[in-house]
C-alpha cells in the first residue's frame, strides 16, 4: 500500500516537472551563471590550504596545510586592516541606520506632497553616481582650496588637507555615507508606511491621538518588520558592504592607512600590486566570509527572539 | 478658497521643511559646485572657488577633453558595456525571475536557497579572479558584461514582482492554447513593461558606473571603461592631467586651463547619461520597490 502511494507520487512529481518544462528552460542560465561565478570561485577556497603556483593552477598547487592562518596570526598590518573594517562598518550601521527611517517617516508626515516629491527626487540622487565620480568631488570639497576649507577660514579656522588627516578621514567617510544613501535606503521604509491603512491614522486622530502617539502605536509598528529584515540584511553583510571597497579605495591615500586600510583594500593591494601569495590572501577571505555568516546568523537569531520574524 | 481648503502650517511642518531644505542644500550644492568649477576661467578661479553663481563662463576645460583621444576610446567602450550589458542582465533576470516566481515548480525553493546564499558567502576576490581568468576575460570587455551580468537583489524584487501577477491571467492564455514562453512574451513582459523598464535603467545605470572590474581584469588601456578614465584624471595622476593641458596649450590650440575645472567637467561629462534618464529612474522606482518590497 504505502509503496503504492509512493509509486503514485513519483509518477506525479514527474507529471509536474514536465509541465514546468519551459520553466527549467528560462531558469537554466541563471543556475549557470551562479554556478560558474559564485560556487565555482567557493572550490577556489581550497587555495587556502595551499601555496599558490602560476603553472599550477588551484588545482595543481601544492598543499600546505594550515601555514597561511598561521601567518594570519602574526601579520600585524592585516590585524590592523581587521580592527578597522569591524569599527568602520560597525560605527557606519550605527550612525547610518536610523537615519533614512527617520527621513521616511518625516517625509510620510509631510503633508504637502509637491515638496515632498522634491525632497525626494534630489535626496535619492547621488545614490545614482559612482563612488569614483562622489570621490572626485569630495576630493574637491575637502582640499586644502576646497571649498569646505575656504569656509572654515572664513569663519576664522585654519585650513587643512583633510583627507589625508587620520582623524578626520573615518568622520568624512560616515557622514559622505549617509549624504549618499539616506535618500535611497528611505524609499522601502516609504514603501512600508504607506503599506499601512489610512483608516488608521484617521482612527487615531478621532480619538485626539497626537503625531507622536501615532507613530508610537501606528508608524512604527508597521515599519517594524521592514527594519528587522533589514538590520539582519545590514549585519550580514557588515564585512563586505560595510566597509564599503568602493568608497574607501577612491578616497584614501597611504597617510591614512592606518585609519582606513580594512580587509578589502588589504586584500586588493596585497594580491595585485605587492605581490603577495594568492594562497595566503585567499585564506584571509575566507576568514572574513565566515565571519560574515556568523554575524547574520547571530543577527536573526537576536531579532527572532525579539518577537520579530527573522530572515529564514 | 481655491480648491480645497488649505492645511494650516504646523509647528512640525516648519520645523521639517527647515531641516530638510538644509539637507537637500547639502545634497545638492556639491554637484552645482561641479558645474560652476568646470566652467571657470583660469584667472578668475584660481583667486578663489567659494563663490555660489559662476563668475565667468569658459568651456575651454570641455573642449580639451573632448579633444582628447582616451576619452573617446573609453567612451565607446563604456558605451558597448552598457549596451551589451543591459540585454545580457535583462534577459537572463527576467528569464530567471520569471521561472522563479511559479510557487509550484518543484525544486524551487532549494533553487532560491542556493541563489540567496551567495549574497553572504563567496569564495573571496582571489578565486573568483582566477576564474575568470581561467575563462579568458582578462582585458576583455565581456568582463564588464558577463560576470558583473547579474544583480541578486533585483532578481529577488523582480520575482517578488511577478509572483504578484494573478493567475489566472495566465490560465486562461492556456486555455487558448498558449504555451509557458508564449505567454511570458506576449502577455507578461507587455503588462509589465514599466516595471521592466525601471530594472533596465538600474542595470543600465550600473554598468554605466562599472569600474570595480575593470580596476580589477582590465590593464590594457584602450580598454577600460570612462570610471577608469575618470580615476585616472582625478585621483591618481594630476600630473597627467597638467602634462594633457600643456601639451594642448603648447599647441597653441587652447588657454591656461585650470585643473579642477578639467576634472569637474570630466565629471559632468561622465554623469550626463544618468541625469538623462534620472527623471524616468525617479518616476518609477518607488513603485518598483513598492511592489517588489523584501517579502513574498
Amino acid at each position: 500500500m504505502a509503496q503504492m502511494t509512493n509509486h503514485v507520487h513519483k509518477k506525479s512529481l514527474w507529471k509536474t516537472i514536465l509541465q514546468y518544462k519551459y520553466f527549467y528552460i528560462m531558469v537554466l542560465p541563471i543556475l549557470i551563471w551562479y554556478a560558474i561565478f559564485s560556487y565555482a570561485p567557493m572550490y577556489g577556497v581550497t587555495l587556502a590550504f595551499k601555496t599558490f603556483n602560476y603553472r599550477e593552477g588551484i588545482f595543481g598547487s601544492p598543499w600546505i596545510g594550515l601555514e597561511h592562518f598561521q601567518t594570519i596570526l602574526t601579520d600585524m598590518e592585516l590585524r590592523r586592516a581587521f580592527f578597522n573594517t569591524i569599527l568602520i562598518s560597525i560605527v557606519k550601521l550605527v550612525t547610518h541606520f536610523p537615519t533614512p527611517i527617520i527621513l521616511a517617516i518625516v517625509l510620510y508626515e509631510f503633508s504637502r506632497t509637491v515638496a515632498r516629491r522634491v525632497f525626494q527626487t534630489i535626496l535619492t540622487f547621488p545614490h545614482f553616481i559612482s563612488w569614483v565620480v562622489l570621490s572626485g568631488i569630495i576630493v574637491n570639497i575637502m582640499s586644502r582650496e576646497g571649498i569646505f576649507n575656504q569656509l572654515i577660514v572664513m569663519f576664522g579656522g585654519e585650513a587643512s588637507a583633510l583627507l589625508v588627516d587620520e582623524n578626520a578621514f573615518r568622520p568624512i567617510l560616515y557622514i559622505t555615507h549617509i549624504w549618499r544613501e539616506i535618500g535611497w535606503d528611505s524609499i522601502i521604509y516609504l514603501a512600508a508606511l504607506s503599506g499601512i491603512n489610512p483608516e488608521l491614522y484617521e482612527a487615531a486622530e478621532m480619538d485626539g491621538a497626537n503625531r507622536f502617539k501615532r507613530l508610537l502605536h501606528i508608524s512604527w509598528p508597521g515599519l517594524k518588520s521592514t527594519v528587522a529584515i533589514l538590520l539582519i540584511l545590514n549585519v550580514g553583510q557588515l564585512m563586505s558592504q560595510g566597509a564599503s571597497f568602493d568608497q574607501i579605495f577612491n578616497l584614501y591615500s597611504s597617510p591614512v592607512y592606518s585609519v582606513a586600510d580594512t580587509i578589502d583594500t588589504y586584500i586588493y593591494r596585497t594580491s595585485f600590486t605587492t605581490g603577495g601569495d594568492f594562497g595566503y590572501t585567499t585564506a584571509v577571505g575566507i576568514l572574513k566570509s565566515i565571519i560574515s555568516v556568523v554575524l547574520l546568523v547571530t543577527a536573526n537569531k537576536i531579532v527572532k527572539k525579539l518577537g520579530e520574524e527573522g530572515l529564514y | 478658497m481655491i480648491k480645497k481648503k488649505r492645511k494650516k502650517w504646523s509647528t512640525f511642518d516648519i520645523v521639517a521643511y527647515i531641516v530638510l531644505g538644509l539637507l537637500t542644500l547639502i545634497t545638492f550644492f556639491p554637484f552645482y559646485n561641479v558645474l560652476i568649477v568646470s566652467v571657470a576661467r583660469f584667472d578668475v578661479i584660481s583667486k578663489s572657488n567659494l563663490y555660489i553663481l559662476p563668475k565667468s563662463f569658459d568651456l575651454s576645460a570641455y573642449k580639451l577633453i573632448l579633444a582628447d583621444m582616451k576619452f573617446w576610446t573609453s567612451f565607446i567602450n563604456s558605451v558597448i558595456v552598457l549596451v551589451a550589458g543591459v540585454a545580457f542582465s535583462m534577459f537572463l533576470s527576467v528569464a530567471g525571475a520569471y521561472a522563479l516566481s511559479k510557487k509550484g515548480m518543484p525544486g524551487r525553493n532549494g533553487m532560491l536557497s542556493l541563489i540567496l546564499f551567495t549574497m553572504f558567502f563567496n569564495g573571496g576576490l582571489i578565486p573568483f579572479y582566477l576564474v575568470v581568468k581561467e575563462l579568458g576575460l582578462v582585458n576583455n570587455l565581456l568582463v564588464m558584461i558577463i560576470p558583473a551580468g547579474l544583480n541578486t537583489f533585483y532578481l529577488i524584487i523582480m520575482k517578488n514582482y511577478f509572483g504578484t501577477i494573478p493567475e489566472s491571467l495566465e490560465e486562461s492564455a492556456k486555455l487558448d492554447g498558449a504555451n509557458d514562453m508564449y505567454i511570458l512574451l506576449k502577455i507578461i513582459l507587455p503588462i509589465s513593461a514599466p516595471f521592466i523598464a525601471t530594472f533596465g535603467l538600474f542595470y543600465a545605470v550600473e554598468r554605466w558606473n562599472e569600474w570595480w572590474y575593470a580596476l580589477i581584469f582590465i590593464s590594457d588601456s584602450s580598454k577600460v571603461p570612462l570610471q577608469i578614465y575618470l580615476r585616472e584624471t582625478l585621483i591618481t595622476s594630476n600630473s597627467l592631467l597638467n602634462t594633457m593641458a600643456m601639451d594642448m596649450a603648447a599647441k597653441g590650440n587652447f588657454a591656461k586651463v585650470y585643473t579642477p575645472a578639467l576634472q569637474m567637467a570630466t565629471i559632468v561629462i561622465t554623469c550626463v547619461p544618468i541625469i538623462a534618464v534620472y527623471p524616468f529612474l525617479q518616476k518609477h522606482f518607488n513603485k518598483g520597490i513598492m511592489v517588489g518590497s523584501i517579502k513574498g
